[in-house]
């Protein structure tokens, strides 16, 4: 390789600390014995997080936040995987424009979004709560799943399942002997996207929610008092664990699945 | 192993893709324990007919009978046909063992026996010991094998082959030729080959269905169809045709006399005419039907004198293009590299020998 202009370089340095810099004070002051975000730091102290372990409001937030995940994730992949199979090996009148209005809510303003169905929802005397937060957050993580299985199903040659009929099995035996196996990565990296999407969104929820609160939602709120300010800080370092693992077990599913089928690795997340 | 008793019949098969006319009325029959070729350029419907006798596709109209019995409303997966698919269609998550049991997953008998039928199998293809590889870690040959193992194993009436061996290089697809021929015999089974290298259709098949533009020009077994073409396009298609005009002088009494440019008079049978109506009168021959002499040495039959224009020296044969006196086309003639057999100088003068029995008339 040619050793980069000197410009650049340290463009890219300056551009990572900007970008990470700001995660790794986090921990540090989630471990800090002083209510004060501020240097020089005070000492080591794991208070913080038995503060956070103690409250029932934040428990709350963060049970709430899981089940919208869960269920948002499952939901999304599920409506993908029939799109993407679909749009990959069915032609239909308006296939194009069909696909485009699915894949808007990547683009459209996501305040617009949680304003309309805030209407609608309060219109039709619904009840707000965890359900309305997952319906917003299914509609938001659809076009993300739909993106990825596209690309799983796209990669899937038609011989195989014309193979397995050959040899005597039907649709529906075909789907679960040879597609699915097939198409298991983009589905597990579809799950693990979807759910860190909903996990962290905050306008749909904060709309769509009611009295139900979740995790960032929660965060927010608590913003406002600076004593909670260090608990906030426990918690982000909790999320930014948990992130980390997520992201390798994704990785981990991607090159196995890579591996499995003997393709070459085009380049992934880590 | 062939008999007269059909296995396939095709009775004006018609297929449309939109208001593309993909198969133009097919009729064949195809003998049950034959190795049958579909030959043809690319594009001209092999595939699409394999795969309506294999019932991936849906016919516009016309008839498929297997085995006597009318194939309309019997799905691809209660057909007794299998395919090997030109990609191979390798279930990729699976090992070589499980690919190639994959059929049997419905099959009443013990886990044991199908293991064993698998064992077998496998070892027919030559591919013994290799059951517990990962499938996609294997080479173009062994997949092209597995491919064949996993539709042999459920001993179908039929076996339908798309293009096998184009994916192989040349030395690889000659040896999988042989193989194919010699499994054909073992197993019995009528094998239906689609392909667009002439030269693997009249090495391997019993007999050859040449299409263009989704019609069978001939149906002949391989040496007629190289001997006797129908028409000018068959005759170029399969092998080299060297082609010069002649005209009709007379026909009496199963006899024909013509004039050929170059060649002089000459008579030949009646059933060295072929009715193909593509053009103007013309004689086809061989190269390998003529002969270059030498110096003191006098034709079998007949003689025509011209000059050599190329000549290509392939190792064992050299091609000589020689243009005949009063002809503006020079023909290709080859002739076998012998012990002691001199290659011809470009531009020396020469006397070609040809005989009136290996020419074809098209008219
Ligand atoms: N699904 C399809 N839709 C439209 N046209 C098709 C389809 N499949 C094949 N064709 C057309 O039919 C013709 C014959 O195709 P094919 O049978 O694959 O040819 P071959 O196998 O002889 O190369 C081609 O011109 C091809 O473009
Ligand atoms: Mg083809």
């Amino acid at each position: 390789m040619k050793p980069n202009p000197s410009g650049l370089r340290s463009y890219t340095i300056i551009y990572l600390i900007f970008l990470y810099a700001p995660i790794l004070l986090l921990p540090l002051f989630a471990f800090n014995d002083g209510t004060i975000i501020a240097f020089p730091l005070k000492g080591f102290t794991t208070k913080w997080f038995e503060q956070l372990a103690g409250s029932d409001q934040l428990l709350n937030a963060v049970k709430n936040s899981l089940i919208v995940a869960s269920a948002s994730a499952i939901g999304a992949t599920v409506l993908a995987i029939f799109a993407a199979r679909a749009s990959t090996r069915y032609d239909f009148k308006g296939k194009g424009g069909l696909m485009a209005l699915i894949m808007l809510p990547l683009v459209l303003p996501e305040i617009i979004i949680a304003m309309a169905i805030l209407v609608v929802l309060l219109q039709m005397g619904l009840n707000l709560g965890l359900h309305t937060i997952i319906l917003g957050h299914m509609l938001m993580c659809t076009p993300f799943a739909i993106a990825i299985l596209t690309a799983a199903f796209q990669s899937l040659d038609k011989s195989l399942e014309e193979a397995a009929y050959d040899l005597g099995e039907d649709a529906f035996s075909t789907f679960r002997l040879i597609i699915l196996p097939l198409v298991l990565p983009g589905i597990i990296s579809s799950l693990l996207i979807s759910f860190t999407i909903s996990m962290d969104e905050f306008i749909l929820a904060a709309f769509l929610g009611g009295t139900e609160t979740t995790l960032p939602v929660y965060i927010y709120s608590q913003l406002r008092f600076p004593k909670a300010i260090p608990v906030i800080m426990a918690v982000a370092t909790c999320l930014v664990a948990v992130s980390i693992c997520l992201l390798i077990v994704a990785e981990y599913f991607r090159r196995r699945g890579i591996a499995k089928t003997g393709g070459k690795d085009t380049g992934g997340f880590l | 192993m062939t008999s007269a008793k059909p296995m396939i019949e095709l009775k004006d098969v018609q297929k449309w893709y939109g208001d593309y006319h993909a198969l133009r009325g097919i009729n064949a029959e195809i003998r049950a324990g034959e190795f049958f070729s579909l030959l043809g350029p690319s594009g001209c419907g092999k595939t699409t007919l394999l795969r309506t006798i294999a019932g991936f596709e849906d016919i516009t109209s016309g008839v498929v009978m297997i085995d006597g019995k009318s194939m309309e409303d019997v799905p691809a997966n209660k057909r007794p046909t299998n395919m090997v698919f030109q990609s191979y269609a390798i279930f990729p998550h699976l090992s070589v063992e499980q690919n190639v049991g994959f059929g049997l997953r419905r099959d009443p008998r013990t886990a044991a026996e199908k293991q064993k039928a698998v064992d077998e199998t496998l070892e027919m293809v030559g591919l013994k010991g290799y059951g517990k590889r990962a499938a996609h870690a294997l080479s173009g040959g062994q997949r092209q094998r597995v491919a064949l193992a996993r539709a042999l194993i459920l001993k179908p009436k039929v076996l339908l082959l798309d293009e096998p061996l184009s994916a192989l290089d040349k030395k690889m697809r000659e040896h999988m030729q042989v193989e194919l021929i010699k499994l054909q015999r073992q197993v019995g089974i009528t094998f239906i080959l689609v392909t667009h290298d002439q030269e693997e259709a009249l090495v391997m098949s019993d007999r050859i269905a040449v299409m263009f533009e989704g019609e069978i020009a001939q149906l002949d077994d391989p040496e007629t169809l190289y001997r006797r073409p129908k028409t000018r396009k068959v005759a170029d298609f399969i092998g080299v045709m060297n082609f010069l005009p002649a005209t009709i002088l007379s026909e009496a009494g199963g006899k024909v006399e013509i004039e050929v440019q170059g060649f002089g008079r000459a008579s030949i049978d009646a059933d060295q005419v072929s009715n193909s109506h593509d053009g103007a009168a013309a004689v086809g021959f061989r190269p390998e039907t003529l002969t270059i002499l030498y110096e003191g040495q006098t034709p079998l039959d007949r003689e025509a004198p011209g000059i050599i224009e190329e000549v290509v020296y392939y190792g064992d044969m050299t091609y000589y293009d020689v243009k005949l006196d009063g002809v503006t086309e020079p023909v290709r003639i080859s002739m076998r590299n012998v012990f002691g057999r001199e290659v011809l100088e470009r531009g020396a003068r020469t006397r070609v020998a040809w005989s009136s029995g290996a020419l074809v008339l098209f008219r």
